[in-house]
């Protein structure tokens, strides 16, 4: 859906993006991993057409990025603010407008959208009148409202509470369920590995590494154990790391040395009951570091 | 094209239907023909109310008799001054005037008692009254009789007028010009500062909450810039012409009831009616009504919207650039010097040269140079200007707006996007040299 190729961008000397090739299929999660100033946001102004690059080419559905285009993204940015002496109904409806849509079907979506969050009632209201969780809500709104079919969401949790957070992340699994394509960029790793069905990794201005989340997590193994034992009469071997004891019940982490699970698992019968064993991966911020290692060494 | 006719549609709306709007609005025009009417209204309240005032006339020369008025008695009943002073403490006397013994051709002094200090209204008067007095004297001690001289008194009054390029003769009167320019220049000046504001706040707003940032994804920043900037220039000029509406009833209405009973006018009259009637002649309504009559106003009215929105632009690019690279209204200092600057300069020329000689090498360059014209131009124009020089002004202005707006728009579209970091004038200068 999403084709990236060959994209560079640099401001001054500094050099934002480089070579930069991506590729988001039509309907998944993409996340884009990445610290802080490692050039995602670079790349999600590109998509936007908010800045331009210096080559390279950015396609949606095969065709280059153009004025039509502004009308199948939504965009979430970083940070977030609306008109605070606009109403939520006035505010709402220029949103949509300026993207594109005619003053009859503003008007349906709005009502639609203040429906399914159950708060047509604020229409009047003025947004320095809300709550931040209130003001929130309706800036998800004015985000999807031209049901664009790509949607940006750039540090989409940081900033929401809790409850909202919550909300974003069944709407998003909605939208999704509707077919809409999600590109989630953020730098806290772990908020994003259970909902990405791909993902991407930048660091500066450079691709680490893609593929799905498995994909990359099973190529990183060493995968460890995690076993949990009740223990019987034979003492465990010393070199054996112990996370934590309950009675006789220890939780363990075990690395696979050249074993399969199956020959750790009988090894460990002996021991005990086992109550758990469970293939542990390491987190994408694990695999994220030592990526970077890897490539400050080479 | 749509998308910026949005933007013009929710900035003009957004102000338009605020309540500080429709206030400001409404009572501004209020004020001046209010506060027009609580003076006259206190004056004529005053006036009815005030019980007469005596005041006694200490006379050692015995020369002077004081004539009542409808506010002051004079009581001359030869009291010592000592007398007369104990009675203004008893409350007897609203006050003494003592006259001492004097030498006529250089009166010296006369000196007045009272609990209160007198206004300068009473002083005026006496000082008046006492003057003709004694010139009168002085008149009938050279043999002179007054009443002869005044009816050697004469007027004379000078009637301009200016010729036009076919021998066509206007009658022009310096003061209505002065009036109509000072006026005009004023308000362009105040409408620049006023509105050029509000843009730059807008800027801001837009910048630090990033609605810019989806704005800007859905449409260029020049479009959004020039919305703006368009948006705000329209609720400036419905104020304007609302101000305008207003003003004219509220002030022929004011004028109207209360305009025959002016008592300052009066006084003035009573004090001086020489004077009094050397302006009035000058002043005469017909006359000015004529003069008026003359001044093309199609044409000044044509010129005033042209400077009014030239003006406007020219500085509201720059408002906005101002704008998109600070982060806080309280950053933006900074880089008002150079728009504060050139606006201030053609406000106080217009005092200092424009108004003073509409024709001198000064006032012409001000009135040509696009950072100044649109104050300075005003200042000039009912005066009577070249159409060349008219036509020349008005290009370069255009050639000005599109300057600013140009530079601007560099500005702007990099500086909205740039956060935390305080930007230098060199930075600007280098966001301005930057293609894309």
């Amino acid at each position: 859906m999403l084709e990236i190729h060959k994209l560079n961008k640099s401001y001054g000397s500094h050099c934002a993006l480089s070579e930069l090739d991506l590729r988001v299929q039509e309907g998944e999660i993409f996340g884009l991993l990445g610290p802080n100033g490692a050039g995602k946001t670079t790349l999600i102004r590109i998509i936007n057409q908010i800045i331009e690059q210096d080559s390279g080419e950015v396609r949606m559905d095969g065709v280059l990025l153009s004025g039509a285009s502004i009308r199948k993204i939504g965009y979430l940015p970083e940070e977030r603010g609306l008109y605070k002496k606009m109403s939520v109904w006035d505010q709402l409806i220029y949103f949509s407008r300026i993207k594109g849509l005619t003053a009859l079907e503003a008007k349906q979506r709005v009502n639609y959208w203040l429906e399914r969050f159950e708060i047509a009632s604020w229409k009047g209201k003025k947004i320095e009148d809300l709550s931040k969780g209130m003001a929130q809500k309706i800036q998800f709104i004015a985000t999807v409202i031209h049901q664009p079919r790509l949607l940006i969401l750039d540090e989409p949790f940081s900033g929401f509470d809790p409850v909202n957070a919550a909300l974003l992340k069944t709407e998003i699994i909605n939208l999704k369920k509707e077919g809409t394509t999600i590109l989630l960029s953020t730098h806290r790793m772990e908020s994003v590995e259970l909902l990405c069905d791909q993902v991407a990794m930048i660091h500066k201005s450079k691709k680490l590494l893609d593929g799905s989340i498995l994909d990359i997590k099973s190529r990183f193994r060493p995968a460890q154990i995690r076993v949990t034992l009740e223990l019987g009469n034979t003492a465990l071997p010393n070199q054996w790391e112990v996370e934590s004891t309950e009675k006789n019940r220890v939780s363990l982490l075990l690395p696979l040395q050249g074993q399969s699970p199956n020959q750790l698992l009988r090894e460990l019968m002996s021991f005990g009951e086992i109550l758990a064993f469970q293939e542990v991966f390491p987190s994408m911020e694990e695999i994220f570091i030592q990526q970077v290692n890897s490539s400050v060494d080479a | 094209m749509h998308k910026v006719f949005l933007v013009i549609q929710r900035e003009y709306l957004a102000r338009v239907k605020k309540k500080s709007f429709l206030i400001a609005t409404i009572l501004t025009p209020l004020i001046f023909p209010a506060i027009l009417a609580v003076f006259v209204w206190i004056a004529v309240e005053e006036k009815e109310n005030q019980s007469l005032r005596v005041i006694e006339v200490v006379d050692e020369t015995g020369l002077f008799f004081m004539e009542s008025s409808e506010q002051y008695a004079f009581s001359s009943s030869s009291k010592t001054l000592e007398e007369a002073k104990a009675l203004v403490l008893e409350g007897k006397r609203y006050g003494a005037l003592y006259l001492p013994k004097m030498e006529l051709s250089s009166p010296q002094g006369i000196q007045f008692y009272g609990i209160e200090n007198p206004s300068t209204a009473l002083i005026g008067y006496l000082e008046a009254a006492l003057k003709r007095k004694v010139e009168d004297l002085r008149l009938y001690a050279n043999g002179i009789d007054p009443a002869v001289l005044k009816e050697i008194r004469t007027q004379v009054k000078i009637q301009s007028l200016t010729l036009g390029e076919a021998g066509e003769e206007v009658i022009t009167d310096a003061t209505v010009n002065y009036a109509l320019g000072f006026l005009a220049g004023i308000l362009i000046y105040l409408f620049i500062f006023i509105y050029g504001n509000q843009i730059m706040q807008g800027v801001i707003e837009e910048k630090s909450t990033r609605i810019v940032e989806i704005l800007v994804s859905s449409l260029r920043p020049f479009q959004l810039m020039m919305g703006k900037i368009v948006g705000i220039g329209a609720v400036g000029l419905t104020q304007f012409l609302i101000w305008v509406f207003l003003v004219g009833t509220l002030s022929t209405i004011v004028v109207g009831v209360l305009g025959m009973q002016m008592p300052q006018q009066q006084a003035m009259e009573m004090a001086n009616p020489e004077l009094m009637a050397a302006t009035s002649e000058a002043g005469d309504l017909g006359g000015i009504l004529h003069v008026i009559e003359s001044i093309d106003f199609v044409r000044l009215i044509v010129a005033f919207i042209f400077y009014f929105l030239g003006g406007y632009l020219l500085y509201g690019a720059l408002f906005a650039a101002v704008g998109a690279a600070v982060d806080a209204p309280s950053d933006a200092q900074q880089f008002m010097f150079p728009i504060t600057i050139p606006l201030l300069v053609g406000y106080m020329s217009l005092f200092v040269f424009v108004l003073q000689d509409p024709y001198s090498s000064v006032s012409f360059w001000l009135s040509i140079v696009p950072l100044t014209s649109p104050i300075a131009m005003m200042g000039r124009i009912s005066y009577g200007v070249p159409f060349w020089e008219l036509a020349l002004s008005m290009g370069l202005l255009m050639l000005g707006f599109l300057g600013t707006t140009w530079m601007a728009s560099k500005v702007y579209r990099i500086g909205i996007l740039m956060h935390g970091t305080k930007p230098t004038y060199r930075t600007l200068l280098k966001w301005i040299r930057t293609n894309h």
